[in-house]
C-alpha cells in the first residue's frame, strides 16, 4: 500500500488529477454550508445575467436563477450518482463474478453467456430501454447507468476468480471445511480487490459523463433540480444567445472527468506490475551511441574489425556493462565462434555492430565496429540501414519469435530483397524459391507461401538462413541458431552454414553457448566472461589445451562434441551481475587458481602461445601450449 | 472462409434470441397494466381491446414473448402511436441517417486513432507523444454533447463555417456536397471519444509490439523504420486493434444519440428518445431491438476482418 502511494505520487499527472478531484469533491461535499443563494428559486427579472454581475459570480440562468449555486449543487448531484452508479456496478458485477468464477461449470457458463448477451448491446440502447420501462428520472438513470456497467466488472472478476479459484491456498481453505461464502468473501475477495479498483477508476468518470448524458437527454434528473447534465440539456436553447450557462457546466463536467480520467490512469499503472518495471518502452530504429573516449583506429586485414567495443544498459540509475571493451575480428570467409555463458554479453556485442540493441535501454558507449573502412558505430542511420542485411546479415535463434508472424515466408524474404533494391519486381517470387532451395527446404515452390507458424522449427531456421543469404552479404552474424532445435536438425543447419560458407566465401561470426557446435564449424573461437573477452585462439588449439581457467571449465562439460543441447551448469557459482563487476579477474570467484593478485585491477588479454591470447595471470596449460605452438 | 462467414452468422442466432429476451424482460418490468403502459395517452377502451387481440398482452408472459417474437420475424414492428405508423418503417427511415452519421465517425475515428497512437508510439516521449497523449486525454473526457455544442458556436456560429444543425439544407437540393457539409461537425464530434480511447490502445499495443523479436529481424534485414513501423508493427497491432475498433462501434453508435439530438439529425436516437419521452414503449422496443441486432451482425464483420488479417485463426 505504501509503495503504491508512493508510485501516484511520483506521477504529477496522477498527483493533478488527485488535487483537483479532492478539491471538486470537498466543494461539493460542503456546498449546502456555503452562504449561496437557493439554486432552484426562479427570479425573471434577472433572466441570462453575465458573468461577474454584482450578486452572481458566474451569471444567471434562463429562470434567473444563480448559476454558481446551480452549478454547486449540480456537481454535488452528479458526483454522487456517478460514484454511486460506480459503486453498485462494482458491487453487484464483482459479486456475480465471483459467483461465476468461483463455481464454475454450468454455472459459469450461463452466468456468462447471459453478460455476454448483455455487453451485446451498444450500451445506450440498454440504459434507454431501462428508462424508457421505469420512466424518466435521476434514480432511475442511475440504475440504468449501474445496470449497463455490471457485466463489464462481472467479466473481468470473473478472470481473475477463475484463476484464484483453483490455487492453494483456496483448496487449503476448502478442505479445512470452510464454507463456499466464506472462501469467497475471506480469501477470493480480498485477492480480486486491486482489480475492482482498477475497474472502477477506470469507469466511473465515464458513470460520471452518463448519467450526465441522460439527464442531458431529459430523462435524468427533472425540473427543478438539476445535475450538470440536466444544467446543459437547459442551457442548450439558449447556446446561441448566452453560452455562458452552457459553458459553466459544461467545463465543469470536463473538469471532474478529466481529473478522474488522470487519478485512474496513475491508480492503474500503479496496479499494474507490468508498466511499473517501464518494460512497455520501445526500442528505436538503431542503438543510441555516446561514446566519450578517443575511437580506435582499425585493424589492417579485417573484414569486420570490432574494437574496445562497449555497451551497457541503463536501466534508472543502474548501468549494467554488458559488453565491457570487446575486441573481435573476422576476416573474409573466416568463421569465427563466440562463446559463453547466457548473459556473457555475446549476444549484445554481435547486434551492437548493426546497431540492433534494444535501446532504450541500451547505449553503446565507447569503441569502434569498422566494416571495410566505414565505422558502423558512429554512422548515420540510413548509412547503417543500407549496410543492414546487404553487407551484415543476422542469423536469429529461435525463428518462431523472430520471423514475422502474419506474413507469409516468401514476402519476408523478397522484402529482404527489396529493402536494397536487389530484386526485379518479377524475378523476386523466382529468386526467393531458388533460396529457399539453397538452404535445402523441399517444396520450396509450395513453402513459399506459408506462414512461419505451418513450419517446423527446423524448416523457419532454414527460411531464417534463406532470409540473411538473400542479398549475398559479406558477414553473417548467427546468433544460436540451432539452440532451439534437436541433434539431427542442429546438425543439418550446421553442415548447410559450413557448406554456405564454403562456397560463398562468408565469413561468419558464430554465438554459441556449445562448445561442440564450434568444434564442428569454426576456424577461430573467442570465449566471453562477463561483457569481456577471457580466451582466443584457433579452435583446435583452444580445444586441445584450453588456457584460461574457464574454458577448460567450459570445455569439460562437454561430454562428447556434437551431441546434442548442453547446459553449463556444472561450473559452480553464478557468473558475477554486469552492474556491479568485481575488480580485477571475474572469474576470480568461481576459480580454483585464484590467488591475492587476481583481484588487483586490471587484467589484461595477453599474448599466449603465438597466435593465442588469454585474460589470466595463472593460464592453464602454460607449458602444453607453448610446446605445441613450437 | 464462407464457411467460417456461416458458422459465424449461426453462432449469432443465440445471441439475438438473447437480445430479444433482454429487451422484452426490461419492458416487462414496465408497472401497471401492459397495454395501458403501451398506449398511454391513447388507451381508449377499443385501442386496449385491440392491441391486446393483437399482441396477446392479456396472455401470460412467455406467451407474449413468443408472439412478440413471432411478429417481428415477419418484419411486424408493431404500431408507434405517437406517430400512427408502422414501428419497423419509422425505424428504417431513421436508420440511414444514423448509419451515415456513426459510419463516418467510426471511419474517422479509426483512421484517426490509429494514426495517432502509432505516431505516439513511434515517438515515444517526444513531442508528438506528449501533444497527442495530451489532446486525447482531453478528447476522452469531454462529454460529446457539449464537445458538439461548442463546436456549434464556434464553427457554426462565430465563423460560420458549417450549418448549425440538420442533416439537409431547408432550401436548395439534397447534394452530397450539402450533406458533407453537414455532416463534418456532427461526425467529428461524435468521433473524438473513440478517436482517443482508440489512439490509447493502438499506442500501447505498438509498443507492445515493437519490442517483439520480429521488429529486430526486420531492422536487421535492412527494412526502412518507416516501413517497420507502419507495416511490420502496425500489421502485428491491428491484431489486439480491431477487436476493440468493434468495441468502440458500439460506443460511436451509442454516442450518435447524444449528437443527434445536440445537431438535430434525424436518426434512430432521435427517434428513441422522443419515444421514451412521449412513452412510445413499442416504438422503443423496435428501435431497440432493431440496432442492437445491426451491431450484432457488424461484430461479425469484425471477426471476420480479424481472421483474414491473422493467419493464425483458423477459419
Ligand atoms: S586471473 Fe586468477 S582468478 Fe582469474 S581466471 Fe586466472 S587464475 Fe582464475
Amino acid at each position: 500500500m505504501r509503495d503504491f502511494l508512493r508510485l501516484l505520487a511520483r506521477n504529477q499527472l496522477a498527483l493533478a488529477g488527485l488535487i483537483v478531484l479532492s478539491a471538486v469533491v470537498l466543494l461539493a461535499l460542503v456546498t449546502p454550508l456555503l452562504p449561496l443563494q437557493a439554486p432552484n428559486v426562479t427570479n425573471t427579472g434577472d433572466r441570462f445575467l453575465p458573468p461577474f454581475t454584482e450578486g452572481h459570480l458566474l451569471g444567471t440562468d434562463h429562470l434567473g436563477r444563480d448559476l454558481f449555486s446551480r452549478l454547486m449543487y449540480g456537481t454535488r448531484l452528479s458526483l454522487a450518482v456517478g460514484f454511486a452508479a460506480a459503486v453498485i456496478a462494482a458491487v453487484l458485477g464483482a459479486a456475480i463474478g465471483i459467483l461465476a468464477g468461483y463455481y464454475g461449470g454450468r454455472t459459469d457458463n450461463v452466468i456468462m453467456r447471459g453478460v455476454d448477451m448483455l455487453m451485446a448491446f451498444p450500451y445506450i440502447l440498454l440504459a434507454l430501454a431501462i428508462v424508457a420501462a421505469l420512466g424518466p428520472g435521476l434514480l432511475n438513470a442511475l440504475v440504468a447507468v449501474a445496470a449497463v456497467n455490471i457485466p463489464f466488472f462481472a467479466r473481468n472478476i470473473r478472470g481473475i476468480t477463475v484463476g484464484i479459484a483453483h490455487k492453494e491456498f483456496v483448496d487449503a481453505a476448502r478442505l479445512s471445511g470452510m464454507g463456499d461464502m466464506r472462501i469467497m468473501l475471506g480469501e477470493v475477495l480480498p485477492n480480486v480487490i486491486p482489480v475492482i479498483v482498477i475497474a472502477m477508476s477506470t469507469t466511473v468518470g465515464w458513470m460520471i459523463l452518463e448519467t450526465a448524458g441522460l439527464s442531458f437527454l431529459g430523462l435524468g434528473s427533472q425540473p427543478p433540480v438539476a445535475d450538470l447534465g440536466s444544467m446543459l440539456g437547459e442551457a442548450r436553447s439558449a447556446l446561441i444567445t448566452n453560452p455562458h450557462t452552457s459553458v459553466v457546466p459544461g467545463v465543469m463536467i470536463l473538469i471532474i472527468v478529466m481529473a478522474i480520467n488522470l487519478l485512474g490512469d496513475g491508480i492503474r499503472d500503479a496496479l499494474d506490475p507490468r508498466l511499473r518495471s517501464g518494460a512497455l518502452t520501445r526500442p528505436m530504429a538503431a542503438t543510441t551511441v555516446r561514446r566519450d573516449g578517443p575511437v580506435p583506429e582499425a585493424r589492417e586485414g579485417a573484414l569486420l574489425d570490432i574494437r574496445e567495443l562497449q555497451t551497457q544498459f541503463h536501466v534508472k540509475k543502474r548501468v549494467y556493462r554488458a559488453v565491457g571493451g570487446v575486441d573481435l575480428e573476422v576476416k573474409p570467409g573466416e568463421c569465427l565462434g563466440l562463446i559463453g555463458e547466457s548473459g556473457s554479453g555475446k549476444s549484445v556485442t554481435a547486434l551492437s555492430v548493426m546497431g540492433l540493441v534494444a535501446s532504450p535501454p541500451g547505449v553503446i558507449t565507447g569503441g569502434r565496429v569498422d566494416y571495410k573502412g566505414t565505422d558502423l558505430i558512429g554512422a548515420r542511420y540510413e548509412q547503417l540501414r543500407t549496410l543492414r542485411g546487404r553487407e551484415i546479415a543476422y542469423i536469429f535463434q529461435d525463428p518462431l519469435a523472430t520471423l514475422h508472424p502474419l506474413y507469409k515466408v516468401g514476402d519476408q524474404l523478397i522484402e529482404a530483397m527489396t529493402a536494397h533494391g536487389r530484386a526485379p519486381k518479377e524475378g523476386a517470387r523466382q529468386k526467393a524459391i531458388e533460396l529457399l532451395k539453397s538452404v535445402r527446404i523441399p517444396n520450396a515452390e509450395k513453402r513459399i507461401d506459408s506462414y512461419p507458424h505451418e513450419m517446423s522449427g527446423g524448416m523457419r531456421q532454414r527460411a531464417g538462413i534463406a532470409m540473411a543469404l538473400a542479398n549475398d552479404p559479406e558477414v553473417i552474424i548467427a546468433d544460436e541458431p540451432t539452440t532451439a532445435l534437436d541433434v539431427t536438425v542442429q546438425a543439418q543447419i550446421l553442415s548447410l552454414l559450413d557448406d554456405l560458407r564454403r562456397s560463398r566465401g562468408l565469413a561468419i561470426i558464430f554465438i554459441t553457448h556449445d562448445f561442440g557446435v564450434v568444434a564442428q564449424l569454426c576456424d577461430r573461437v573467442a570465449v566471453m566472461y562477463a561483457g569481456r573477452i577471457v580466451e582466443e585462439g584457433p579452435t583446435a588449439e583452444v580445444l586441445a589445451t584450453p588456457a584460461h581457467p574457464y574454458t577448460k571449465r567450459l570445455i569439460a562439460c562437454v561430454p562428447e562434441l556434437g551431441e546434442g543441447r548442453r547446459k553449463l551448469a556444472a561450473i559452480p557459482g553464478l557468473p558475477p551481475p554486469v552492474d556491479d563487476l568485481p575488480p580485477g579477474c571475474a572469474f576470480a570467484p568461481r576459480c580454483a587458481k585464484a590467488t591475492p593478485a587476481c583481484t588487483e585491477p586490471p587484467i589484461e588479454l595477453m599474448p599466449f602461445a603465438g597466435t593465442r591470447a588469454v585474460r589470466c595471470i595463472h593460464p592453464e596449460n602454460d607449458a602444453a601450449a607453448r610446446e605445441a605452438a613450437e | 472462409m464462407g464457411s467460417y462467414i456461416l458458422k459465424r452468422l449461426l453462432s449469432a442466432i443465440p445471441v439475438l434470441l438473447g437480445i430479444s429476451v433482454i429487451v422484452f424482460l426490461i419492458m416487462a418490468m414496465i408497472p401497471g397494466d401492459p397495454a395501458t403502459a403501451i398506449l398511454g395517452s391513447y388507451a381508449t377502451p377499443e385501442n386496449v381491446a385491440r392491441i391486446n387481440r393483437d399482441l396477446g398482452l392479456d396472455q401470460p408472459l412467455v406467451a407474449r414473448y413468443f408472439i412478440w417474437l413471432g411478429n417481428m420475424l415477419t418484419g411486424d414492428f408493431g404500431r408507434s402511436f405517437s406517430l400512427n405508423r408502422p414501428v419497423l418503417d419509422e425505424v428504417l427511415d431513421r436508420f440511414g441517417a444514423t448509419m451515415i452519421l456513426a459510419g463516418t465517425a467510426f471511419v474517422l475515428c479509426s483512421i484517426l486513432g490509429v494514426a495517432a497512437g502509432v505516431v505516439s508510439a513511434a515517438r515515444q516521449y517526444g513531442f508528438a507523444d506528449k501533444a497527442i497523449t495530451f489532446v486525447v486525454l482531453i478528447g476522452i473526457s469531454i462529454p460529446s454533447f457539449f464537445l458538439g455544442m461548442m463546436m456549434i458556436l464556434i464553427f457554426a456560429v462565430n465563423l460560420r463555417w458549417f450549418p448549425v444543425s440538420g442533416m439537409w439544407p431547408i432550401y436548395g437540393g439534397r447534394t452530397l456536397w450539402s450533406l458533407l457539409d453537414h455532416l463534418i461537425m456532427p461526425a467529428l464530434a461524435l468521433a473524438v471519444v473513440a478517436t482517443g480511447v482508440i489512439a490509447r490502445l493502438a499506442r500501447s499495443a505498438m509498443l507492445e509490439v515493437l519490442r517483439q523479436d520480429y521488429i529486430r529481424t526486420a531492422r536487421a534485414k535492412g527494412v526502412h523504420e518507416r516501413s517497420v513501423i507502419w507495416r511490420h508493427a502496425l500489421r502485428a497491432a491491428m491484431v489486439s486493434i480491431i477487436p476493440v475498433l468493434g468495441i468502440q462501434a458500439g460506443f460511436v453508435l451509442s454516442g450518435a444519440v447524444y449528437i443527434e439530438i445536440v445537431f438535430q439529425w434525424p436518426g434512430v436516437g432521435r427517434m428513441l428518445v422522443d419515444a421514451i419521452l412521449t412513452r412510445d414503449i413499442l416504438l422503443v422496443q423496435g428501435g431497440v431491438v432493431f440496432v442492437a441486432a445491426c451491431y450484432v451482425l457488424f461484430n461479425i464483420a469484425v471477426d471476420v476482418a480479424q481472421s483474414l488479417l491473422d493467419p493464425r485463426i483458423k477459419t
